[in-house]
């Protein structure tokens, strides 16, 4: 029997280590030889980690227990590995096994399946065999092709088509080509490529390895971002173990092409995202961008070809030549073809990473796999691309997930975040949030994006500190219209899309903030007051918290709060557990 | 990642001291490019930048300090100034925003009595905020960094964090 216990970094965070070791112990104190304890990546269902599968000696899958923490080990083990009868309760249930059914993975297709540390699984599931048929048999213009009729466009957030970019390398002169891997997932609210990284790494190596055949590279690398410690030693190891078996280094399959990856942990700045900075940072430079053309194509690192994609770009590769162009192409829509992988978090019930086929509605992914908000709240808003993107109102909630219709709303698909919002979440201090996020990130090259962004930031703390004024919001947006126009690279000329789609959405409650001093949300401090209401039992516990003494009242008899001391902690509304304490 | 923290504020170090920072520049000086990776086996070694150990690379590679100086203000990852034992990396990414990261900062900076950027003066803890930690479905979420490697703590709660900054003041005691 095999236990596999997932380990990615959050199922790592809730305790799957722990969990771990636990069926260690307990297995070896039972000596249980038959058992072997293992590790996978992320399946995707964080809201459940850690999660612990349980396999027959067949290899089918007998059980998968959700939020397996140390103390429920034994009875699994007693009753499961011991009794041979599985414990029904801990069991993943069925409602939330829909969360992975009515998915459809391609880039995620071994993350969880597989133990990541262990090529042998990787090659079990049909790996490396893509790379063989393409070195073996294929010419570069074939390998190409195919691409082309997936129909495969970049997953990083443009979505530019791959093929075009492979092709316009494989066509520049160099005497040596690299190939780029984009892994510096920057976006904050986005963790598809971690999870790739750390459940199936051989997936991004054999599809760089083809990238490299097709375009005449030779040499690759991986920009990891450095907060993802587990993803570079995962990736390492993954490494390794390809040299070994003859996957990466000279001469592979016995052809006179040679390729190799090595990786270069980035430094954090969000604009390294853009290739040219990711390219100057690689040089060992400050990591800003230079005007294109000449396109990293013809002149990239080191002045040489240089094609970059990012991880899920490269982990779609080896499907999509193990199953036909045409196969990826026949999911999706016209012209959004294939799977996209989104990471859903925020106000969801349930938050993880999602992969589905492109043109599907928003709905479906918010509410028919991630159960609709928590605790049940009002959807207001779901935000994607990140600081690039924008929120899609509740009304448009129909909307297809594609470049395309995504794109009309004034937001992006970008690298595939998506951040559900409720009735509790103030649209201008969304605004206001990333704004804070660009500004600090944008490198100061382009006067537009390093002075219009720290103004269109001033404007909006103003506003969200309840001193608006008349004027700012068309202010807002004849800045916008500056920056994105002023701006060289893709930060400046996104960077006010957050608040150009919450002024076009929520236009109210930007007016709620300056003409009325309420904010609509009940979120802004400086615009709310905390107020007692008859629900009030007399306890006292919000008046032993108050750190100023607000609250008055006696025993038993409803307290109330003086306005004029409060200072708006919000203490009395946690300690209160009658709901009585009311935001105004 | 191992980092080291030697706690010497005194800035003093002399070239001798650069004992562990050598074989490094033996391996990158004359590489191309590789002036980033440098400056974090630098960072790892001695816990950040001293103005000295930019000095003595400035001398091994023949990069102009002031260069060496603007690569390292201008990443986020590289810090000029000592930290603590143990580093508390608080993720403000759009997800734990929305899930009230900014109560924990405040919760954290209350219990330590630090800003972001601050070092507790016992040297214990440093408080660093940062963009994302890509846990996302756990938000809020913080790492804490030692020299034995991190460890990450999701589904926060003003009380959970008070206590595990206890916790590790307690290791300590």
């Amino acid at each position: 029997m095999k236990v596999v216990i997932g380990q990615g970094s959050c199922g790592i965070a809730t305790g799957a280590k722990k969990t771990s070791n636990e069926f260690e112990r307990v297995v070896k104190e039972k000596c249980l030889e038959n058992v072997v304890i293992d590790k996978a990546g992320c399946i995707g269902t964080c809201y459940l980690e850690p999660i612990v599968d349980v396999y027959g000696d067949e290899g089918e899958l007998q059980a998968r227990y959700v939020k397996v923490q140390p103390d429920k080990v034994e009875e699994i083990v007693e009753k499961h590995l011991v009794g041979g009868e599985p414990v029904q309760e801990m069991m993943i249930s069925e409602v939330d096994e829909k969360f992975l059914s009515a998915q459809q993975r391609v880039v995620l297709r071994n993350c969880g399946q597989i133990n990541p540390e262990r090529i042998e699984e990787y090659i079990a599931k049909g790996g490396y065999e893509a790379v063989k048929k393409v070195v073996t048999s294929m010419t570069q213009d074939e390998v190409i092709n195919v691409v082309k009729v997936s129909g495969l466009r970049g997953r990083g957030g443009a979505g530019f088509p791959t093929w075009f970019k492979w092709n316009a390398e494989k066509s520049s002169p160099g005497t040596e080509k690299y190939m780029v891997c984009n892994a510096d997932e920057g976006d904050p609210g986005a963790f598809m490529d971690r999870s790739v990284l750390e459940g199936d790494p051989h997936s991004l190596l054999e599809g760089m390895t083809i990238a490299g055949y097709a375009t005449g590279a030779n040499q690759g690398v991986i920009y990891v971002r450095a907060e993802y410690p587990l993803a570079i030693t995962r990736l390492e190891i993954a490494m390794e173990q390809a040299r070994e078996k003859g996957f990466l280094g000279k001469n592979l399959f016995g052809t006179n092409f040679s390729f190799d990856v090595r990786i270069k942990a980035g430094a954090g700045a969000f604009v390294c995202g853009e290739e040219t900075a990711l390219i100057a940072s690689l040089e060992g430079e400050r990591g800003m961008p230079r005007l294109k053309p000449p396109f990293p194509a013809a002149k990239g690192y080191w002045q040489m070809p240089t094609n970059i994609n990012n991880v899920e770009t490269y982990a779609n590769v080896p499907w999509i030549f193990a199953n036909g162009g045409e196969a990826f192409a026949a999911m999706g829509t016209q012209q959004s073809k294939g799977t996209k992988v989104f990471a859903l978090a925020g106000k969801i019930k349930k938050g993880g990473l999602v992969e589905v086929p492109m043109g599907l509605p928003l709905k479906e992914v918010i509410y028919g796999i991630g159960g609709g908000i928590k605790n049940d709240k009002e959807f207001k808003a779901v935000q994607m691309g990140g600081p690039s993107g924008g929120c899609i109102p509740g009304s448009l909630i129909d909307t297809p997930v594609t470049y395309e219709d995504i794109n009309k709303t004034g937001a992006i698909v970008g690298s595939g975040g998506m951040i559900v919002m409720d009735e509790n979440t103030c649209m201008v201090d969304m605004a206001r949030y990333f704004l804070d996020f660009t500004k600090k990130e944008s490198c100061g090259k382009c006067n537009y994006c390093r002075i219009g962004t720290k103004r269109m930031l001033e404007i909006l703390e103003r506003i969200t500190r309840g001193e608006g004024k008349d004027g700012d919001i068309e202010l807002l947006e004849e800045l916008a219209a500056k920056v994105k126009d002023g701006a060289m690279c893709g930060l400046g000329q996104t960077a006010p899309n957050p608040v150009l789609t919450t002024i076009r959405y929520f236009r109210n409650e930007y007016e709620d903030h300056i003409y009325n001093h309420k904010c609509t949300a009940k979120s802004c401090k400086a615009l709310i007051s905390f107020k007692i209401t008859d629900k009030c039992k007399g306890c006292g516990a919000c008046a032993r918290k108050c750190p100023v003494g607000a609250i008055s009242g006696e025993k038993k008899k409803m307290h109330e709060i003086d306005p004029a001391v409060c200072i708006k902690c919000g203490k009395c509304e946690e300690s209160c557990k009658f709901d009585a304490v009311e935001r105004m | 990642m191992k980092s080291k923290n030697t706690g010497c504020q005194c800035g003093g170090n002399s070239e001798a001291n650069f004992t562990e920072l050598a074989p490094v520049l033996e391996k990158y000086a004359q590489v191309p490019g590789s002036l980033i990776t440098i400056l974090q086996q630098a960072q790892d070694i001695y816990g950040y930048l001293s103005m000295d150990a930019i000095n003595y690379i400035s001398a091994k590679t023949g990069i102009k300090p002031a260069k060496i100086y603007g690569v390292a203000t201008f990443y986020a990852q590289f810090r000029l100034q000592p930290i603590g034992k143990y580093l508390i990396m608080l993720c403000k990414g759009t997800a734990c925003h929305v899930n009230g990261a900014d109560m924990i900062e405040e919760a954290v900076c209350e219990h330590l009595g630090i800003k972001d950027g601050e070092t507790t003066e016992d040297g214990l803890f440093t408080l660093n905020n940062v963009a994302c930690l890509g846990c996302c479905s756990l938000a809020p979420v913080m790492m804490i960094k030692t020299a034995d490697g991190e460890e990450t703590f999701g589904n926060l709660t003003k009380d959970s964090v008070k206590k595990i900054l206890d916790d590790y003041r307690a290791k300590e005691a």
